[in-house]
């Protein structure tokens, strides 16, 4: 069957998908956007999270059938979609991530490291910031899921940092630098309001 | 595999009237795990997503109607004053990615025995609406769960809605696992004071074929409780009738071993849930505010 919906915010469409097949695959096999990982396929590990209609959700869950019209997010689109919340809403329909830019989207830049030259969304940042990407497997899920969480929750407990970020497993264990992460995105949102 | 979408509830039960195999899907988080897996190869996928209706919910004076796919994130933020157990119950499913998703359709549609949604269901009172092209009805929670991932529905019925009593007492639900979050429930409690009709009511999950009542520990308890003048008085329920609630509530369980744990210690657990949450819904009670919303 033939699925069209709109992948960071450019319409998409997807053809021979199996009536079987997870949004997941849908996303990395056929639409050749590997940054959702593809990890438990049982919604335990949280690696695949993207945003459905704006809401996190495990795209290994979700029949492909069932995005039909409607909107994803990937962590390749995150950047754009940070910036375009940022400016508040994308009114012309020229913004979002065209399948090529999200194909090709790394976070290389001049200086890997640093994350310097590359358009970053500030939980990005914040995530080399705070030397929050260990092997890198569970990062993508997680920046998904926590950038939701600052833009619903601008400043974050400990608490609701931890319920955020629940249904994400980090296997390198590297969860306190991850939170330090979060923290850090967090304060620099809320230093950047202060100064509005 | 053939994947049904109807955009209409109509629709949707003529699809399930044409092909009765049909598995509906609505969150997925059950099915499609079953079909990552490669457990299970339905030959028709019937996608509930586009039926509106079946993500709200009406407050009504007696009981809450929640449609079938209200997801669990929509109960905690938006019922947790009409329907306390359900909400603190739905604060334990899984993840939030879960919670996004997945209702209380879907789990009654498993009707697995370790199902979050069912000891609070059982303990607040409620009806399940299943419709069919032949029609509508109501079946009482006591009489859906009919053996282990079985219930009451016909093959061409779907689930519409669950119709759930408004809580006119405090409610409480308890759950043992590993971690607090992406935890299928060792075993579950779940219980409402009903101080309108001086009874109590009780769910366990987890610790028998079907999600079940604590029925003799009801009953037990429901006497207690008016024979000592408890409702009125408010206070403090002795040691031993929690005791003697907690041992009959163990007895209500018919748990078996598995990865997750063994007979032996679920019925320990029921009993230590049963009393704790006892303690927490009396103190609500007793207390000033007689507060309605859970606490977790």
């Amino acid at each position: 069957m033939r699925v069209n919906f709109t992948v960071n915010g450019r319409r998409q469409e997807a053809d021979d998908v199996w009536e079987g097949e997870s949004l997941l695959y849908v996303l990395r096999e056929r639409l050749g956007l590997p940054g959702s990982k593809n990890a438990c396929e049982q919604g335990e590990c949280g690696s695949c999270t993207v945003r459905l209609d704006g809401v996190p959700v495990c795209s290994c869950l979700v029949a492909a059938g069932q995005v039909e019209g409607r909107e994803v997010v990937t962590v390749e689109g995150l950047a754009d979609y940070a910036k375009q919340r940022e400016q508040s809403a994308c009114g012309t329909g020229a913004c979002g991530t065209s399948l090529q830019d999200a194909q090709q989207w790394s976070a290389k830049g001049s200086d890997s490291h640093t994350g310097e030259g590359t358009e970053l969304s500030p939980i990005q940042q914040a995530f080399i910031d705070a030397g929050a990407v260990q092997c890198g497997f569970c990062t993508p899920g997680l920046l998904v899921a926590a950038d939701e969480m600052l833009e619903r929750t601008p400043s974050p407990s400990d608490e609701d940092i931890r319920e955020a970020l629940s249904g994400n497993l980090c296997r390198c264990t590297g969860y306190e630098k991850i939170l330090d992460a979060v923290r850090l995105a967090a304060a620099r949102q809320g230093n950047q309001e202060a100064t509005v | 595999m053939d994947f049904l979408r109807p955009a209409s509830w109509e629709e949707a039960l003529a699809a399930k009237a044409e092909h009765p195999t049909a598995v509906p899907i609505a969150g997925g988080t059950d099915v499609m795990v079953e079909i990552n897996f490669d457990h299970r190869r339905p030959e028709y996928l019937l996608d509930l997503n586009r039926v509106g209706e079946l993500t709200e919910w009406e407050v009504g004076g007696e009981s809450v109607r929640l449609g079938a796919s209200v997801p669990y994130t929509a109960i905690m933020e938006n019922l947790r004053a009409e329907l306390p157990g359900l909400a603190l119950a739905s604060h334990t499913v899984a993840s939030p990615q879960i919670r996004n998703r997945g209702g209380v359709g879907g789990n009654l549609g498993t009707a697995s025995p370790a199902g979050d949604a069912h000891p609070a269901l059982l303990a607040a009172g409620a009806e399940v609406e299943a419709e069919s092209v032949r029609g509508s009805r109501m079946i009482p929670i006591d009489e859906f769960y009919t053996g282990v991932k079985r219930n009451a529905l016909a093959p061409d019925e779907l689930i519409r809605a669950v119709h759930i009593k408004k809580a006119d007492g405090p409610q409480q639900y308890s759950k043992v696992g590993t971690r607090n979050a992406m935890v299928i429930a060792v075993c579950a409690f779940g219980l409402a004071l009903h101080p309108q009709t001086r009874t109590v009511r009780t769910g366990i999950g987890s610790a028998a074929p079907t999600p079940v009542r604590a029925k003799a520990a009801e009953e037990f308890l429901s006497a207690a409780l008016e024979e000592g003048g408890f409702w009125e008085s408010g206070k403090i329920i002795t040691p031993s009738i929690a005791k003697q609630f907690a041992e009959l509530a163990s007895g209500g369980c018919n748990p078996i071993d598995d990865v997750r744990g063994t007979a032996k210690y679920r019925r320990h657990a029921v009993g230590i849930m049963a009393r704790r949450t006892l303690g927490w819904t009396w103190e609500q009670y007793r207390g000033t505010a007689r507060t309605l919303e859970g606490v977790a």
